[in-house]
């Protein structure tokens, strides 16, 4: 299959990628990993006519922490995330989630600021980004702006970026001492989206209290879905089990699951309830063991 | 629009337009028809090429995408007419029956054992999990990768 017609560029640094969406608008694309964006233009469901890939931008691969944040930059590949010993030892839920992500060739190319910008509900990290209450830094024509994630899902592939903001970086808290975190998907196989998926992430205080909890939904309704009933209602209660049962209750009555291929509307939604259960025992095991 | 490439260790270029995906440009301009397209919509790993050592499907990145990269296809994995452990792998256990994902799996395999030498059947099986097979149901493309495994370790490359 053969993409329609489009002009290429491969700017070098962020400002001329930005100077050239905002020239051309809503005709543009950005190209980063593009294996969501190829697939789509090969079956012309979408049909830009100006491509900016931003590939050959330099230092925009990276991993790090500091000043309180992990910082994962715009052409950071979801198999950068997975092999990372920072991301395995001190945020499994990101592993979890990147390890999951359609398959290891997709992933040499794919990026985890994609995975957001695409705004697909179907994608996977929007979830964990949700549960671990990121920011996103956006860079357009007039500078640069920081988007809470909770606020960044506007619709069905439609973020709160507007056509000439570059999605340069996630900020993440660096997680206290005492949290812990897990996402959990079901698949048909390898490489499928989610049937449903679970983001939580949790921080314990020594005498069990709940102090924050972050819940985040896959594939269930018309954008990635933040469960704040299941989250408020976990704040300051002790983490087990009957507390965590009832969360997964408000989680599941949250998700607006619709039905297709992959199960009936009601199926997702029990599927919800189980997969939250079973995201905040795993959550709360590791946030017992440090981070 | 010029593009340079470098394939298995020959410089080319090439003046394609920005929509030729890398596949194509792998197999009808330069003519190395080694590299399949299966699917042709992500799934089936037929088309794997190494881009700068990392395993890609070759369908879904533009020809323009590896200007002034490093490719390698099944026809690079043979030096000197000596098969590659894991071509010798895929023949010696019979980790083939038609023959078409056979390509990707050894562009994936071999990618895969320079970064893990000593893999589980466990390791492999995720490794390979872009690629599909039609035909074996596995279990000898597994074999084939631990006899390719044990070679390379034994410094047989």
């Amino acid at each position: 299959m053969i993409p329609g017609v489009f002009e290429y560029y491969a700017p070098t640094s962020i400002r001329e990628a930005v100077d050239l969406l905002a020239r051309h608008g809503e005709d543009a694309k950005i190209l980063s990993g593009g294996q969501s964006l190829i697939p789509l233009m090969k079956l012309r469901l979408a049909t830009p006519q100006y491509l900016v890939e931003i590939n050959r931008i330099r230092g925009l691969a990276y991993i790090r922490e500091g000043d309180g944040v992990l910082r994962i930059g715009a052409l950071t590949r979801e198999s950068d995330l997975e092999e990372s010993d920072l991301i395995r030892t001190r945020y499994p839920i990101l592993h979890d989630t990147s390890k999951v992500i359609a398959d290891p060739l997709v992933r040499n190319l794919a990026t985890v600021c994609g995975n957001l910008a695409h705004g697909d509900p179907a994608n996977d990290h929007p979830a964990t980004m949700l549960a671990l209450g990121a920011e996103l830094v956006a860079v357009g024509p007039k500078g640069e702006r920081r988007i809470p994630v909770a606020s960044f899902f506007t619709g069905p592939f439609t973020t709160a970026l507007t056509p000439s903001e570059i999605l340069t970086e996630i900020l993440i808290p660096i997680p206290t001492p005492g949290s812990g975190g897990a996402y959990l998907k079901l698949e048909r196989k390898v490489g499928d989206f989610a049937t449903a998926a679970v983001a939580a992430q949790v921080s314990v205080r020594d005498n069990g209290m709940c102090e924050r909890a972050g819940i985040g939904l896959t594939n269930v309704g018309p954008t990635p879905i933040k469960a704040r009933k299941a989250e408020d209602f976990l704040h300051g209660k002790p983490l087990d089990a009957a507390a965590i049962r009832q969360a997964a209750q408000l989680a599941a009555g949250e998700a607006q699951p619709t039905s297709d291929l992959r199960g009936p509307a009601e199926y997702k939604r029990d599927l919800v309830r189980v997969l939250t259960t079973r995201a905040l025992e795993k959550a709360r095991e590791r946030a017992g063991g440090g981070r | 629009m010029l593009v340079h490439v470098t394939v298995n260790g020959e410089k080319h270029e090439a003046n394609v337009e920005p929509r030729l995906l890398l596949v194509h440009l792998i197999r009808d301009v330069l003519r190395l028809t080694g590299t399949h397209i299966g699917c042709d919509t992500t799934h089936c790993g037929a088309c794997t090429i190494l881009l700068d050592g990392r395993p890609v499907k070759s369908c879904t990145i533009f020809a323009v995408q590896a200007h002034g990269r490093e490719i390698m296809t099944v026809e690079g994995l043979e030096q000197d007419g000596k098969l590659h452990p894991v071509q010798e792998g895929f023949s010696q256990e019979h980790g083939l029956q038609c023959g078409y994902c056979t390509p990707g799996m050894l562009m994936t395999s071999s990618a895969f054992l320079r970064k893990n030498p000593d893999p589980t059947e466990e390791e492999i099986r995720w490794a390979i999990s872009g690629n599909l097979c039609r035909c074996t149901g596995y279990v000898n493309i597994v074999k084939a990768v631990q006899f390719a495994a044990a070679k390379l370790r034994q410094g047989g490359a």
